[in-house]
Protein backbone atom coordinates (compact mmCIF):
# COMPACT_ATOMS: atom_id res chain seq x y z
CA UNK A 1 0.00 0.00 0.00
CA UNK A 2 2.86 1.91 0.40
CA UNK A 3 4.46 1.88 -3.01
CA UNK A 4 0.88 2.88 -3.87
CA UNK A 5 0.85 6.47 -2.10
CA UNK A 6 4.16 7.11 -3.92
CA UNK A 7 3.02 6.01 -6.92
CA UNK A 8 0.44 8.25 -6.90
CA UNK A 9 2.77 11.13 -5.90
CA UNK A 10 5.13 10.52 -8.87
CA UNK A 11 1.73 10.30 -11.01
CA UNK A 12 0.84 13.82 -9.93
CA UNK A 13 4.51 14.95 -9.92
CA UNK A 14 5.01 13.78 -13.44
CA UNK A 15 1.74 15.50 -14.68
CA UNK A 16 2.15 19.04 -12.65
CA UNK A 17 5.70 19.04 -14.15
CA UNK A 18 4.42 18.99 -17.53
CA UNK A 19 1.80 20.98 -16.93
CA UNK A 20 3.80 23.78 -15.96
CA UNK A 21 5.67 23.69 -18.77
CA UNK A 22 2.47 25.16 -20.40
CA UNK A 23 1.64 27.59 -17.83
CA UNK A 24 5.02 29.21 -16.75
CA UNK A 25 5.97 32.80 -18.94
CA UNK A 26 7.56 32.18 -22.34
CA UNK A 27 10.41 34.69 -20.13
CA UNK A 28 11.88 31.15 -18.10
CA UNK A 29 12.33 29.43 -21.72
CA UNK A 30 14.88 32.41 -22.16
CA UNK A 31 16.65 31.26 -18.55
CA UNK A 32 19.23 28.34 -20.25
CA UNK A 33 19.99 27.13 -16.93
CA UNK A 34 17.21 25.14 -16.63
CA UNK A 35 17.43 23.59 -19.38
CA UNK A 36 21.05 22.53 -18.57
CA UNK A 37 20.17 21.25 -15.43
CA UNK A 38 17.10 19.49 -16.90
CA UNK A 39 19.47 17.95 -19.71
CA UNK A 40 22.43 17.15 -17.40
CA UNK A 41 20.01 15.29 -15.29
CA UNK A 42 18.70 13.15 -17.60
CA UNK A 43 21.56 11.52 -18.28
CA UNK A 44 23.16 11.22 -14.87
CA UNK A 45 19.76 9.63 -13.98
CA UNK A 46 19.84 7.34 -16.28
CA UNK A 47 23.23 6.74 -15.93
CA UNK A 48 23.61 6.10 -12.33
CA UNK A 49 20.05 3.60 -12.79
CA UNK A 50 22.17 1.68 -15.52
CA UNK A 51 24.55 0.85 -13.09
CA UNK A 52 22.79 0.24 -9.88
CA UNK A 53 20.62 -2.48 -12.10
CA UNK A 54 24.12 -3.64 -13.63
CA UNK A 55 26.32 -4.01 -10.26
CA UNK A 56 24.39 -2.88 -6.72
CA UNK A 57 23.04 -5.89 -4.81
CA UNK A 58 21.49 -4.27 -1.45
CA UNK A 59 24.30 -1.95 -0.64
CA UNK A 60 27.07 -4.55 -2.44
CA UNK A 61 28.46 -3.79 -5.72
CA UNK A 62 29.10 -6.98 -7.24
CA UNK A 63 30.19 -8.77 -10.39
CA UNK A 64 27.00 -10.85 -12.14
CA UNK A 65 25.73 -11.87 -14.88
CA UNK A 66 23.90 -8.46 -15.44
CA UNK A 67 27.09 -7.00 -15.84
CA UNK A 68 27.56 -9.64 -18.81
CA UNK A 69 24.53 -7.97 -20.09
CA UNK A 70 25.41 -4.81 -20.07
CA UNK A 71 28.53 -5.59 -22.26
CA UNK A 72 26.19 -7.30 -24.44
CA UNK A 73 23.41 -4.80 -24.94
CA UNK A 74 26.40 -2.03 -24.95
CA UNK A 75 27.62 -4.12 -28.30
CA UNK A 76 24.18 -3.99 -29.92
CA UNK A 77 23.89 -0.34 -29.11
CA UNK A 78 26.96 0.18 -31.18
CA UNK A 79 25.58 -1.90 -34.21
CA UNK A 80 22.72 0.36 -33.93
CA UNK A 81 20.29 -2.47 -32.58
CA UNK A 82 16.56 -1.07 -32.16
CA UNK A 83 15.95 -0.65 -28.48
CA UNK A 84 13.57 -3.51 -28.14
CA UNK A 85 16.54 -5.95 -29.56
CA UNK A 86 19.02 -4.16 -27.30
CA UNK A 87 16.73 -5.17 -24.23
CA UNK A 88 16.25 -8.89 -25.24
CA UNK A 89 19.96 -9.55 -26.47
CA UNK A 90 20.58 -8.13 -22.66
CA UNK A 91 17.80 -10.60 -21.12
CA UNK A 92 19.00 -13.33 -23.65
CA UNK A 93 23.31 -12.64 -22.01
CA UNK A 94 22.06 -12.39 -18.60
CA UNK A 95 19.98 -15.56 -18.78
CA UNK A 96 22.54 -17.71 -21.26
CA UNK A 97 25.69 -16.72 -18.35
CA UNK A 98 23.77 -17.81 -15.71
CA UNK A 99 23.20 -21.29 -17.57
CA UNK A 100 26.83 -21.65 -17.89
CA UNK A 101 27.09 -20.90 -13.88
CA UNK A 102 27.99 -17.41 -14.01
CA UNK A 103 25.72 -15.97 -10.49
CA UNK B 1 -4.65 18.98 -45.64
CA UNK B 2 -6.04 15.48 -44.63
CA UNK B 3 -4.47 13.82 -41.87
CA UNK B 4 -3.14 10.90 -44.04
CA UNK B 5 -1.74 13.10 -46.82
CA UNK B 6 0.35 14.94 -43.99
CA UNK B 7 4.25 14.16 -43.81
CA UNK B 8 3.79 14.97 -40.28
CA UNK B 9 1.52 12.55 -39.26
CA UNK B 10 2.90 9.87 -40.89
CA UNK B 11 6.11 10.25 -39.32
CA UNK B 12 4.22 10.27 -35.90
CA UNK B 13 2.38 7.18 -36.84
CA UNK B 14 5.60 5.55 -37.58
CA UNK B 15 7.38 6.71 -33.91
CA UNK B 16 3.71 5.59 -32.60
CA UNK B 17 4.54 2.02 -33.57
CA UNK B 18 8.09 2.08 -32.64
CA UNK B 19 7.68 3.05 -29.80
CA UNK B 20 4.37 1.70 -28.30
CA UNK B 21 6.01 -1.83 -29.19
CA UNK B 22 8.75 -1.43 -26.30
CA UNK B 23 6.03 -0.96 -23.68
CA UNK B 24 5.98 -4.63 -23.74
CA UNK B 25 9.81 -4.70 -22.20
CA UNK B 26 8.48 -1.69 -19.64
CA UNK B 27 5.10 -4.31 -18.82
CA UNK B 28 7.33 -7.17 -18.40
CA UNK B 29 10.28 -5.51 -16.49
CA UNK B 30 7.89 -3.88 -14.41
CA UNK B 31 6.12 -7.04 -12.83
CA UNK B 32 9.53 -8.77 -12.30
CA UNK B 33 10.78 -5.71 -10.20
CA UNK B 34 7.97 -6.50 -7.92
CA UNK B 35 5.11 -3.98 -8.97
CA UNK B 36 1.73 -5.58 -9.61
CA UNK B 37 -0.73 -5.56 -12.72
CA UNK B 38 -2.09 -2.25 -11.90
CA UNK B 39 0.53 -0.89 -10.41
CA UNK B 40 1.93 -1.22 -14.12
CA UNK B 41 -0.93 -0.05 -15.59
CA UNK B 42 -1.20 3.22 -13.28
CA UNK B 43 2.23 4.05 -14.38
CA UNK B 44 1.61 3.42 -18.02
CA UNK B 45 -1.75 5.52 -17.92
CA UNK B 46 -1.60 8.15 -15.39
CA UNK B 47 2.55 8.84 -15.60
CA UNK B 48 3.30 7.93 -18.83
CA UNK B 49 6.75 8.78 -19.60
CA UNK B 50 9.07 6.35 -20.59
CA UNK B 51 12.21 7.39 -18.49
CA UNK B 52 10.30 7.78 -15.40
CA UNK B 53 8.75 4.86 -15.40
CA UNK B 54 11.54 2.60 -15.69
CA UNK B 55 13.37 4.79 -13.26
CA UNK B 56 10.55 4.29 -10.90
CA UNK B 57 10.85 0.48 -11.68
CA UNK B 58 14.67 0.30 -11.65
CA UNK B 59 14.70 1.83 -7.97
CA UNK B 60 12.19 -0.52 -6.42
CA UNK B 61 13.66 -3.52 -8.36
CA UNK B 62 17.11 -2.60 -6.61
CA UNK B 63 15.44 -2.90 -3.27
CA UNK B 64 14.80 1.04 -2.55
CA UNK B 65 11.86 2.62 -1.17
CA UNK B 66 9.05 4.10 -2.59
CA UNK B 67 10.13 7.53 -1.83
CA UNK B 68 13.69 6.79 -3.51
CA UNK B 69 11.64 5.75 -6.73
CA UNK B 70 9.51 8.48 -6.79
CA UNK B 71 12.19 11.43 -6.38
CA UNK B 72 14.24 9.21 -9.06
CA UNK B 73 11.23 9.44 -11.29
CA UNK B 74 10.18 13.44 -10.69
CA UNK B 75 13.84 14.08 -11.45
CA UNK B 76 13.75 12.49 -14.68
CA UNK B 77 10.54 13.97 -15.67
CA UNK B 78 11.47 17.58 -14.96
CA UNK B 79 12.79 17.33 -18.87
CA UNK B 80 9.19 17.13 -19.82
CA UNK B 81 8.32 20.71 -18.32
CA UNK B 82 11.10 22.03 -20.62
CA UNK B 83 9.25 20.24 -23.69
CA UNK B 84 6.07 21.73 -22.20
CA UNK B 85 7.58 25.46 -22.69
CA UNK B 86 9.19 24.69 -26.00
CA UNK B 87 5.40 23.30 -27.43
CA UNK B 88 3.52 25.71 -25.69
CA UNK B 89 5.62 28.59 -27.55
CA UNK B 90 4.93 26.52 -30.85
CA UNK B 91 1.52 25.06 -30.58
CA UNK B 92 -0.61 27.44 -28.08
CA UNK B 93 -3.28 25.36 -27.12
CA UNK B 94 -6.16 26.68 -25.29
CA UNK B 95 -8.81 25.52 -23.31
CA UNK B 96 -8.61 21.40 -22.56
CA UNK B 97 -6.57 20.96 -25.20
CA UNK B 98 -3.97 22.10 -23.01
CA UNK B 99 -4.70 19.82 -20.34
CA UNK B 100 -4.61 17.11 -22.90
CA UNK B 101 -1.24 17.90 -24.44
CA UNK B 102 0.63 18.35 -21.40
CA UNK B 103 -0.10 14.36 -20.03
CA UNK B 104 1.22 13.29 -24.25
CA UNK B 105 4.57 15.70 -23.53
CA UNK B 106 7.15 13.23 -23.89
CA UNK B 107 10.42 12.64 -25.83
CA UNK B 108 8.74 11.38 -28.60
CA UNK B 109 5.99 13.48 -29.50
CA UNK B 110 8.32 16.66 -29.04
CA UNK B 111 10.69 15.45 -31.42
CA UNK B 112 8.11 14.90 -33.85
CA UNK B 113 6.64 18.59 -33.45
CA UNK B 114 10.24 20.24 -33.28
CA UNK B 115 11.65 18.67 -36.16
CA UNK B 116 8.57 20.41 -38.67
CA UNK B 117 8.34 24.44 -39.57
CA UNK B 118 4.90 24.68 -40.24
CA UNK B 119 2.77 25.48 -37.26
CA UNK B 120 -0.30 23.11 -38.54
CA UNK B 121 2.10 20.57 -39.26
CA UNK B 122 3.92 20.53 -35.87
CA UNK B 123 0.22 20.32 -34.30
CA UNK B 124 -0.85 17.01 -36.55
CA UNK B 125 2.74 15.55 -35.55
CA UNK B 126 2.27 16.15 -31.72
CA UNK B 127 -1.24 14.81 -31.54
CA UNK B 128 -0.46 11.88 -33.98
CA UNK B 129 2.95 11.19 -32.31
CA UNK B 130 1.25 11.67 -28.67
CA UNK B 131 -2.07 10.15 -28.38
CA UNK B 132 -0.50 7.06 -30.60
CA UNK B 133 2.38 6.13 -28.25
CA UNK B 134 -0.34 6.41 -25.33
CA UNK B 135 -2.62 4.30 -26.98
CA UNK B 136 -0.15 1.41 -28.00
CA UNK B 137 2.05 1.74 -25.12
CA UNK B 138 -0.31 1.29 -22.75
CA UNK B 139 -2.04 -1.93 -25.15
CA UNK B 140 1.93 -2.90 -25.08
CA UNK B 141 2.56 -2.18 -21.11
CA UNK B 142 -0.55 -4.36 -20.62
CA UNK B 143 0.48 -7.45 -22.80
CA UNK B 144 3.62 -6.93 -21.16
CA UNK B 145 2.74 -7.37 -18.22
CA UNK B 146 0.94 -10.56 -18.67
CA UNK B 147 4.06 -11.94 -20.09
CA UNK B 148 6.29 -10.96 -17.19
CA UNK B 149 3.57 -12.56 -14.94
CA UNK B 150 3.42 -16.08 -17.14
CA UNK B 151 7.29 -16.22 -17.22
CA UNK B 152 7.89 -16.67 -13.56
CA UNK B 153 11.09 -15.82 -12.23
CA UNK B 154 12.44 -13.51 -13.55
CA UNK B 155 16.14 -14.14 -12.93
CA UNK B 156 15.86 -17.22 -14.85
CA UNK B 157 14.79 -15.86 -17.64
CA UNK B 158 16.96 -12.95 -17.98
CA UNK B 159 15.06 -9.90 -16.54
CA UNK B 160 17.77 -7.91 -14.48
CA UNK B 161 19.81 -8.39 -17.53
CA UNK B 162 16.95 -6.85 -20.10
CA UNK B 163 16.50 -3.95 -17.30
CA UNK B 164 20.49 -2.88 -17.53
CA UNK B 165 20.26 -3.09 -21.23
CA UNK B 166 17.18 -0.74 -20.99
CA UNK B 167 18.59 2.04 -19.18
CA UNK B 168 21.59 1.73 -21.26
CA UNK B 169 19.11 2.19 -24.42
CA UNK B 170 17.54 5.09 -22.66
CA UNK B 171 21.27 6.83 -21.82
CA UNK B 172 23.06 5.85 -25.08
CA UNK B 173 21.49 8.24 -27.79
CA UNK B 174 21.98 10.78 -25.07
CA UNK B 175 25.73 10.72 -25.13
CA UNK B 176 26.98 11.03 -28.65
CA UNK B 177 29.03 14.56 -27.95
CA UNK B 178 32.29 14.16 -25.45
CA UNK B 179 30.84 16.58 -22.75
CA UNK B 180 27.72 14.51 -22.42
CA UNK B 181 29.45 11.61 -21.89
CA UNK B 182 31.74 12.49 -19.38
CA UNK B 183 28.84 13.65 -17.30
CA UNK B 184 27.40 10.14 -17.68
CA UNK B 185 30.52 8.56 -16.13
CA UNK B 186 31.10 11.53 -13.95
CA UNK B 187 27.54 9.90 -12.27
CA UNK B 188 28.15 6.37 -12.84
CA UNK B 189 31.48 6.42 -10.54
CA UNK B 190 29.63 8.85 -7.61
CA UNK B 191 26.44 5.77 -7.86
CA UNK B 192 29.48 2.88 -7.94
CA UNK B 193 31.02 4.79 -4.90
CA UNK B 194 28.23 5.56 -3.06
CA UNK B 195 26.27 2.19 -2.83
CA UNK B 196 27.95 0.57 0.08
CA UNK B 197 27.38 3.62 2.36
CA UNK B 198 23.58 4.47 1.68
CA UNK B 199 20.55 2.74 1.52
CA UNK B 200 19.37 0.71 -1.64
CA UNK B 201 18.08 4.09 -4.49
CA UNK B 202 19.75 6.77 -2.51
CA UNK B 203 22.46 6.28 -5.12
CA UNK B 204 20.29 7.48 -7.77
CA UNK B 205 19.73 10.47 -5.80
CA UNK B 206 23.41 11.32 -4.95
CA UNK B 207 24.46 11.19 -9.10
CA UNK B 208 21.27 13.27 -9.47
CA UNK B 209 22.10 16.00 -7.26
CA UNK B 210 25.59 15.50 -8.96
CA UNK B 211 24.35 15.56 -12.15
CA UNK B 212 21.94 18.98 -11.17
CA UNK B 213 25.17 20.57 -9.81
CA UNK B 214 27.13 20.19 -12.85
CA UNK B 215 24.34 21.39 -15.18
CA UNK B 216 23.70 24.40 -12.86
CA UNK B 217 27.54 25.40 -12.52
CA UNK B 218 28.51 24.54 -16.70
CA UNK B 219 29.59 27.29 -18.28
CA UNK B 220 29.94 28.10 -22.26
CA UNK B 221 29.13 25.90 -25.06
CA UNK B 222 25.43 26.04 -24.08
CA UNK B 223 23.32 24.83 -27.17
CA UNK B 224 20.15 26.68 -27.73
CA UNK B 225 16.78 25.79 -25.99
CA UNK B 226 15.52 23.33 -28.55
CA UNK B 227 15.89 19.48 -28.19
CA UNK B 228 17.78 18.50 -30.88
CA UNK B 229 20.89 20.66 -30.03
CA UNK B 230 23.65 17.87 -29.77
CA UNK B 231 25.42 18.09 -26.17
CA UNK B 232 22.69 19.27 -24.07
CA UNK B 233 20.96 15.78 -22.97
CA UNK B 234 17.89 17.55 -23.81
CA UNK B 235 17.83 15.67 -27.51
CA UNK B 236 15.12 13.61 -27.37
CA UNK B 237 15.90 9.80 -27.30
CA UNK B 238 14.73 9.53 -30.66
CA UNK B 239 15.38 10.81 -34.08
CA UNK B 240 11.68 10.89 -36.04
CA UNK B 241 12.97 12.38 -39.24
CA UNK B 242 16.69 9.98 -39.74
CA UNK B 243 13.94 7.66 -39.29
CA UNK B 244 12.12 8.77 -41.78
CA UNK B 245 14.84 9.21 -44.05
CA UNK B 246 15.75 5.77 -43.73
CA UNK B 247 12.64 4.53 -44.88
CA UNK B 248 12.85 6.73 -47.75
CA UNK B 249 11.09 8.98 -49.88
CA UNK B 250 8.78 11.64 -47.53
CA UNK B 251 11.44 14.26 -48.22
CA UNK B 252 9.20 17.16 -48.79
CA UNK B 253 8.49 19.02 -46.06
CA UNK B 254 11.04 17.24 -43.64
CA UNK B 255 13.95 19.37 -44.33
CA UNK B 256 13.12 21.45 -41.56
CA UNK B 257 14.23 18.06 -39.86
CA UNK B 258 17.35 17.99 -37.05
CA UNK B 259 20.66 17.47 -38.45
CA UNK B 260 20.77 13.47 -37.73
CA UNK B 261 22.34 12.81 -34.64
CA UNK B 262 24.00 9.92 -35.03
CA UNK B 263 23.44 6.09 -33.34
CA UNK B 264 20.16 4.92 -33.25
CA UNK B 265 17.56 6.04 -31.46
CA UNK B 266 15.67 4.02 -28.73
CA UNK B 267 12.83 3.17 -30.53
Amino acid sequence: MNLWLWLLVAVVLAYATKLLGYLVPAKVLANPRMSRVAGTLTIGLLASLTVVNAAASGTAVVLDARAGALVAAAVALWLKAPFLVVVIVGGLAAAGLRLLGWP
Amino acid sequence: MRLRDSPAAKIGASIAIATGLYGISFGALSVASGLDFWQTMALSLLLFSGGSQFAFIGVVAGGGTGLAAMSASALLGIRNGVYGMQLNALMRPTGWRRFAAAQVTIDESTATATGQSDPAEQRRGFWVAGLGIYLLWNVFTAAGAFLGDALGDPKQWGLDGAAVAAFLGLLWPRIRAFQPAAIAAVCAVVTLLAVPFVAPGVPILVAALVAGLIGWFRRGGTPGHAPGHVGDGMEPDIEPYRHAANRGGESDGLAAGKPAGGAGGAQ
